[in-house]
């Protein structure tokens, strides 16, 4: 048994249900009960979806369960079948289903529909949601290809047309994968590449049956579609673009490779990405001037902390150590199907990368590593606005926000304008720290205003958040900790009147230093948005140093053995 | 008993849809599992903490019912069965126990521990029941442990609370001096409570105690002079076990709007023999106030069509407040299931001929939806936008759970969460 809160992925039939969500004349039966029916919402609400998913569940009851719950099923797929005339049924069962054993796949199979079955075997207690979406669609396609495949085709001719590759592996409820298909189309369309099948998103499974007519397979999430694409490169010797375009950096290595793969010149399009030249001209993508601009100097050496699926959290990190010019310094995934592409890219950072389906570990290592900014999934969105970070949302899991009504693609040069701005504007803004640290004696600019733009982080006293945030980290590291903590200064407060009240000097645990009153003011000179981490390293610092009381001297001690 | 009070009267009333046809489907249900009780009822019952023992469909679950991830430390959290786990009962025990321990040294504030049964621990025959007996000998006093279930082959949505204030009432401490006393039964916010307590205090009622408590340790006292006042109408069970221990039921429709509160209200005034005249300078402030409140939106939802996908249970009482009260015609009125014990008040204030229907089969409820084409169509959250996409406008039915729309003071409230989607619809003109 895992103790779960909260979890980054579902069960392996919601990734089915992605897939069939995602497609045209696609119906899945879902051998479930009722409450399984909670994943309609999903699509409905984040997505916002008009219609209902293409799903037919069983909703079997307990009272059912001494008796034919077999014949349910039966009875699902033909009312299904009759009812939405699909071209091509999935069929299948959520975790208890599975325990009950009635092979629904098996019994569809043996029912003599006309249109091709697919049974999927989702094992619910190992396996999950990206797993699932990535067997389902692997299956379909196989399914649907079947015949096909044994036909030991030649590759197409490509004489007298344009070079054209699928997109493989978009799906409903990934990340901007609607606006990302858009901007990959547009990208090989600038070098004279067209797009054959898009799917699963957008395609019906005619669509599948004429993937092997394509020059090659564009594996755009390899959580999704890694499968699928190497099942086609084994069976249809088509090759697959492997490069990821999220990035400037990346969308270059993109073009390069399509150019390599279909053997066709894109030096139109690359001759004109100049890397290393400061202008607004050196690429199509505004991102690489904005990031030489003076204002973003204030960047440099951001401390970030990257956390979400695999293909998202390799890309960003590429682009936060060298697009952007943050310090990367510390990176994970809850993708155990790409741990080890995520340790790789971790190891060229020179960090350890954590992988993990635990946020309560995600939690501790973000507050651990003091980190200016998290880019993760809406789980360390809530992580940050609890620690007080500024955070973008970088990777599913989404929530209704992440489906902007509004263009935003991450992949290819428009998706490199859309990173920056959405990675930047939540940091405060370059010049108004400068201006808050100059003006920060003047009442307006008080401990007690927030940045204008951190319209997310609620106005409280940082004195509070400081001792706040003390409570959620031992919390998650399982100390118990009192229901109402006091905050350090008033620890140090009771520590002062016992010591004056008593008159012996003040005993303090090693371990926990206390301010005193003047280490405390001194602290507060300190703009409030740095006033976290000072306090915390002037803490680590006076416990290594054994200091029991922190005075001016400690504060400025630790300042100058921790650098800024 | 004065007999001028509006009270429910089993041999005099009758009538409404008490004996009306009821239209049975069972087929496809949209319906939530009854685990999604546990996002009201830990936040009622602030020392309780709620572990799942089941799959990540659970946690998946109760994290999108949610809404928003709400993303504190939550005081629930699921126990996720492993592949390793299904192996063997003895390991699934120890495995039990260690995540148990492991919750109770991370939250030691925690003063009652329920163990929810789901659909995978059911049907693996796990026996929540001897594990909780069995934890409970470890850790009460610090910590009881209970259990119960809500697994979607067995409740719906709401009837997880049901189950949960069940598992609860063998450990009701007892009322041995058979002393009259009031019990509110199901699930109230805080300050719809609290307007209540100041009416029972003004009507003489009391002692007044509330099932679920604010906190779970405060277990109210049952026994034979126990009455029953029940403010939700998906307890059906918890009330078979009280008066089990007891305790008499007072048959009443729902708090809902304002004539409602006042049958419910007199429902309890006639057992304590509150005179008439007292009742009525009691309540007569409060209750012109809802009507004033209810006033305003009256006009909005008057002769408008409403239709009843089967949700929270709450599908008779609203019906029965949107007719008598706004003067909306009830289309179709679904329910999950029909327990006569906990609704025979409202059946019978039903105007006669209401469509009623019970269990689901979704496709056809909605060809009969879409044939119908209502003003308003009460559903959840799954079927919502795709039934707007037809034209048609809705109400999530979740959101009449979470609210409080219970009492005189919330009448207005209740109202408006169905005008507003009339209202939304009248503004828009893209």
């Amino acid at each position: 048994m895992q103790l779960t809160l909260w979890t980054y992925e579902g069960p392996p039939h919601v990734g089915a249900m992605r897939i069939a969500t995602s497609m045209r004349d696609v119906h899945y039966v879902l051998h479930a009960p009722q409450g399984d029916t909670y994943a309609d919402l999903l699509f409905t609400m984040i997505e916002r979806q008009d219609k209902r998913p293409p799903v037919t569940y069983t909703t079997f009851q307990a009272r059912d369960l001494g008796g034919d719950t077999a014949n349910i099923v039966t009875r699902a797929v033909q009312d299904a079948v009759d009812r939405f005339k699909p071209k091509a049924l999935l069929v299948g069962e959520s975790c208890t289903a599975e325990l009950i054993q009635d092979n629904p796949g098996s019994l569809a199979m043996g029912m003599g529909l006309s249109i091709p079955i697919v049974p999927l075997e989702l094992p619910s207690y190992s396996k999950k949601e990206n797993w699932g979406a990535a067997e389902t669609f692997y299956q379909l396609v196989r399914t649907l290809l079947l015949e096909r495949s044994k036909m030991k085709e030649a590759r197409p001719s490509r004489e007298g047309r344009r070079p054209r590759v699928n997109l493989l592996g978009g799906t409903i409820l990934g990340f901007r994968c609607r606006d990302d298909i858009a901007e990959v189309t547009k990208l090989l369309a600038s070098v004279g590449v067209d797009v054959h099948v898009s799917a699963p998103l957008g395609a019906e499974p005619d669509d599948l049956r004429r993937l092997p007519d394509a020059d090659a397979n564009v594996c755009l999430y390899p959580e999704i579609a890694l499968t699928t694409c190497s099942w086609l490169q084994r069976t249809f010797q088509m090759p697959t673009i492997t490069t990821v375009p999220i990035g400037v950096g990346a969308t270059r290595d993109f073009i390069a490779e399509v150019g390599r793969v279909l053997n066709i010149d894109v030096s139109a399009v690359l001759g004109g990405e100049v890397p290393g030249q400061a202008s607004l001209s050196s690429s199509q993508s505004r991102m690489p001037w904005y990031s030489r601009s003076v204002d973003a100097t204030y960047l440099t050496g951001k401390r970030v902390y990257i956390f979400g699926d695999g293909t998202h959290v390799v890309s960003a990190a590429r682009i936060a150590s060298e697009e952007l010019g943050f310090k990367v310094v510390g990176l994970g995934t809850y993708s155990r199907e790409m741990a080890r592409e995520v340790k790789a890219c971790a190891e060229k950072y020179g960090v350890t990368a954590l992988i993990t389906d635990d946020y309560l570990d995600v939690e501790r290592t973000v507050a651990e590593l003091q980190v200016e900014l998290v880019l993760g999934t809406q789980m360390e969105r809530h992580i940050a606005k609890r620690l007080g970070v500024p955070c973008a949302v970088i990777s599913t899991p989404i929530h209704v926000q992440d489906v902007p009504a509004r263009y935003s693609p991450q992949m290819g040069f428009e998706g490199a304008n859309v990173i920056f701005d959405a990675w930047v504007h939540p940091l405060m803004m370059g010049l108004e720290e400068h201006l808050l640290q100059m003006f920060r004696e003047d009442f307006e600019f008080g401990d007690g205003a927030t940045p204008s733009h951190l319209h997310s982080v609620a106005p409280v006293k940082p004195e509070a958040s400081s001792s706040a945030m003390a409570v959620e980290l031992t919390s998650a590291v399982s100390i118990p900790v009192l229901a109402e903590p006091a905050s350090a200064p008033e620890l140090a407060r009771t520590a002062t009147t016992v010591a004056e009240a008593s008159g012996a000097p003040v005993v303090v645990e090693v371990g926990a230093p206390v301010w005193s009153p003047d280490g405390e003011k001194e602290l507060g000179k300190i703009p409030f948005f740095v006033r976290g981490k000072a306090r915390r390293n002037t803490e680590k610092y006076a416990v290594a140093q054994g200091i029991a009381l922190i005075t001016t001297e400690t504060l400025y001690e630790a300042k100058a053995h921790y650098g800024r | 008993m004065s007999t001028a009070l509006p009270v429910y009267d089993a041999g005099a009333t009758g009538g409404g849809c008490t004996d009306a046809p009821v239209l049975r489907e069972r087929g496809q249900r949209e319906v939530f599992c009854g685990l999604t009780g546990i996002v009201w009822l830990h936040r009622k019952m602030q020392d309780a903490f709620f572990l799942v023992v089941g799959s990540r469909t659970c946690a998946h679950l109760l994290q999108s019912a949610a809404g928003v991830m709400v993303f504190a430390g939550p005081r629930f959290a699921t126990a996720i069965l492993q592949e390793r786990d299904l192996a063997g009962m003895a390991d699934c025990n120890t495995e039990l126990d260690r995540v148990v321990a492991e919750l109770l040294a991370r939250r030691p504030e925690i003063s009652t521990l329920f163990l929810v049964g789901s659909c995978p621990s059911e049907v693996i025959k796990l026996d929540l029941v001897t594990a909780a007996e069995r934890l409970n000998r470890e850790n009460f006093p610090r910590v009881r442990v209970l259990s119960y279930s809500g697994s979607g082959i067995e409740t719906t949505f709401t009837q997880g609370e049901d189950q949960c204030l069940k598992a609860m009432v063998p450990h009701l401490p007892e009322a041995i001096d058979g002393a009259r006393r009031l019990m509110v039964v199901g699930t109230l916010a805080d300050v719809i409570e609290d307007q209540f307590s100041r009416l029972f205090a003004q009507l003489g009622i009391g002692p007044v105690s509330y099932f679920p408590a604010r906190r779970a340790s405060a277990l109210p006292p049952v026994g034979p002079g126990t009455q029953l006042l029940l403010a939700q109408p998906f307890v059906g069970e918890t009330v078979r076990a009280l008066q089990a221990r007891g305790a008499t039921l007072l048959q009443a429709p729902y708090p809902l709007g304002a004539d409602g509160t006042t049958r419910w209200l007199a429902a309890a005034a006639a057992a304590w023999d509150v005179p008439a005249e007292h009742f009525r300078r009691v309540t007569e402030p409060a209750q012109a106030r809802a009507t004033t409140s209810l006033q305003r939106y009256r006009g909005a939802l008057d002769g408008k069509r409403i239709f009843f996908f089967p949700d929270s249970q709450l599908e008779l009482p609203l019906a029965r407040f949107l007719s008598r009260e706004c003067g909306m015609q009830l289309v179709e009125v679904g329910t999950p299931y029909l327990d006569r014990l906990v609704t025979v008040a409202e059946l019978a204030l039903l105007p006669e001929g209401t469509m009623l229907s019970e269990g689901q089969d979704v496709e056809k409820q909605l060809a009969r939806c879409e044939a119908a084409r209502p003003d308003l169509t009460v559903c959840g959250l799954g079927l919502a936008n795709p039934l707007e996409a037809r034209g048609l406008r809705t109400k999530w039915s979740i959101e009449l759970v979470f609210s409080p729309i219970q009492g005189y003071d919330q009448a207005g409230d209740l109202a408006e969460l169905f005008v507003r989607p009339l209202d939304r619809s009248a503004r828009l003109t893209v």
